[in-house]
């Protein structure tokens, strides 16, 4: 197989999994260690892990829309300590290597996920899920270029290990806030996460989704992500994991051809 | 480590169609999977039609639906699915007819668990609920063969006459209609209260709409007696990717898919 390498890593081909959308430990309960045989992705993302443990939104959580779902999942994780004990050694046995998807709402707890991995044999690169506001000023971190200008000025010193940002599509000018991230130090940037919606429980005016609103994936977004992949892969020269909506092939395809180096797969692979 | 589970194979299969039969209002569709291993009962799939899944005249469904394993007989490739249709995705499935295919993933979820020794099972099915209590019932039958007094009580539940010739699914049951057009009429939880007023070594196995399962769960927790609920939730993956399907527990959330769908009533501090 044609191997390829991207910010160090050496990767047997272009897709991987996009962030919450694959539990390799869950799926090896229900399918065994075929998942290990057979491992799909040529990386593997792990779900967003933040300092201290979540429990995530009330359900329901899911509802599902034309060619797509929307998601109020709200980041349930074990906590960087329990993820370090009990997850990390599990993902460690899978033949890919891991990048871990981390978030905070400081630039300091930010920081500590970052310093933690940094010195992790077993972690190849970390993606900083940035769709979060920062409690100090208010802002979404991904959404404005000074704010994520700041926090990785604050964490890039942390590590030698890739970092890779996630942009949100939520952002106002996301080429922009591409070229800041690549300025203060990104190896990388993923984007799309997923956007903003909402449904309303049938014939209410209360929100469906525990969370209120919710992130919309899938198909039904991929026109959306090509828009932003292809001006943010038009203003940086650090490489782009192309995420939104693949399903098929000549999904991947696109996202490949507007200039990204690997596709990551989402709501299609769970 | 052994697993708890009868694993899947890992991505989804075709599994064509070899028959469709109509109880009432509720679909049996039969397929073939000679690429899959034989479920537990309890256990469920993720299911979607091979074409015409979404993209065609409607919006939705673009999610595979789970379905608890209706029938699994042994020495076969044969599995057995209990549609009613309720929304886009169950009502195209109901559509599906010899020589169409279902894609689907599976055997997901834990099942049912045996009773401790000295109990006997009491099945209690409210509606589509009591498909994976038919395959319980046909295993229970298997493991208790040389005790024929241990043998199972099946009480089903239907909104009506119509509804209620689903319960020529399973053996010998006794049934309520909450509009009384046959059998008790009344709620199904009626019958199984009368049960337990008379009989306390027995372990209770329940699937059925949320009110149903939550008046199961606070008899069997007033009587003392171990109950193993089948809950549903809405699902996306089926297998623990996209924690979209959690119920509360009285140790928070868990993921139905990988957890459930049986969960102990113990563990519940009701049935929301
Ligand atoms: C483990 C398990 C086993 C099951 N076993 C069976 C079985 O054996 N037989 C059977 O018939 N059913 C079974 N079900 C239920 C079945 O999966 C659902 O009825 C099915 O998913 C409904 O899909 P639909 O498209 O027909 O209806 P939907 O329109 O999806 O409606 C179903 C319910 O979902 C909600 N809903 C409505 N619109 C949306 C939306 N856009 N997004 C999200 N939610 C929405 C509403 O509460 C609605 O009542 C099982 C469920 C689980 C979890
Ligand atoms: C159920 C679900 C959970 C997700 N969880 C996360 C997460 O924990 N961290 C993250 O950065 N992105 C998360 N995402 C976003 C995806 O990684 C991806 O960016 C988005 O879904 C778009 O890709 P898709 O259309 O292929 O799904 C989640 C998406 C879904 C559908
Ligand atoms: S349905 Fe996705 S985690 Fe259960």
């Amino acid at each position: 197989m044609s191997g390829l390498d991207f910010c160090g890593l050496a990767l047997a081909h272009r897709v991987i999994n996009a962030s919450g959308t694959f539990d390799a430990i869950a799926a090896r309960r229900a399918f065994g260690d075929q998942v290990v045989e057979r491992f799909p992705f040529a990386a593997y993302v792990t779900k967003t892990v933040t300092l201290e443990p979540r429990q995530g939104n009330p359900p329901p959580r899911l509802w599902e829309i034309a060619g797509g779902l929307i998601n109020s999942i709200g980041l349930p994780n074990k906590g960087l300590r329990e993820f370090t004990r009990s997850d990390l050694p599990q993902l460690a046995e899978l033949p890919a290597p891991l990048i871990v998807n981390v978030m905070g709402s400081t630039r300091e707890h930010v920081g500590e996920l970052v310093a933690a991995f940094a010195a992790r044999e077993d972690v190849a690169a970390l993606e900083l899920n940035v769709s979060c506001p920062n409690v100090a000023t208010g802002l979404e971190f991904g959404s404005d270029p000074a704010e994520l200008a700041g926090l990785l000025d604050h964490v890039r010193p942390l590590t030698d290990k890739p970092l890779i940002v996630k942009l949100t599509p939520n952002a106002g000018d996301v080429a922009a806030v591409a070229r800041a991230a690549e300025a203060a130090g990104a190896n990388a940037l993923s984007l799309i996460n997923t956007i903003r919606g909402m449904a309303l429980a049938p014939g209410s005016s209360e929100p469906w989704l525990g969370g209120g609103t919710g992130g919309v994936s899938g198909p039904a977004v991929r026109a959306v992500a090509l828009a932003q992949v292809h001006s943010v892969c038009s203003a940086v020269g650090v490489p782009i994991i192309g995420i939104g909506g693949v399903q098929r092939g000549s999904d991947a395809l696109d996202l490949l051809h507007a200039g990204t180096e690997l596709v990551a797969v989402g709501t299609f692979s769970g | 480590m052994q697993p708890d589970r009868v694993l899947a194979p890992f991505g989804r299969r075709m599994a064509p169609i070899t028959a469709r039969e109509q109880f009432g209002p509720y679909v049996v569709l039969r397929c073939e999977d000679p690429g899959g291993p034989r479920p537990q009962a309890g256990q469920f799939y993720m299911l979607q039609a091979a074409r015409r899944w979404g993209g065609g005249d409607g919006e939705r469904p673009f999610l595979p639906r789970a379905f608890s394993v209706l029938r699994a007989p042994p020495h076969t490739d044969d599995l057995h699915f209990l549609v009613e249709d309720v929304g886009p995705g169950t009502r195209r499935l109901c559509e599906l007819q010899p020589r169409d295919a279902l894609l689907l993933l599976g055997p997901l979820g834990v099942g049912f668990r045996r009773p401790a020794v000295g109990r006997r099972a009491i099945l209690v099915g409210g509606g589509v609920g009591i498909a994976p209590l038919a395959i319980w019932q046909d295993e229970l039958a298997t493991i208790l063969h040389d005790q024929p007094s241990a043998s199972p009580l099946a009480l089903l539940g239907f909104r009506d006459h119509d509804h209620a010739r689903g319960s020529a699914i399973l053996s010998d049951p006794l049934f309520a209609t909450d509009d009384g057009s046959s059998g008790h009429h009344g709620f199904v939880t009626e019958l199984l209260a009368d049960q337990l007023a008379l009989e306390g070594a027995v372990e209770v196995y329940a699937c059925g709409p949320p009110g149903m399962l939550e008046t199961v769960r606070a008899l069997c927790e007033a009587h003392d007696v171990p109950a193993q609920l089948a809950l549903e939730s809405g699902m996306a993956c089926g297998f623990g990717a996209c924690f979209g399907c959690v119920v509360a527990t009285r140790h928070g959330y868990v993921r139905l898919c990988v957890d459930g769908p049986v969960l102990d009533a113990a563990e519940l501090e009701q049935v929301a």
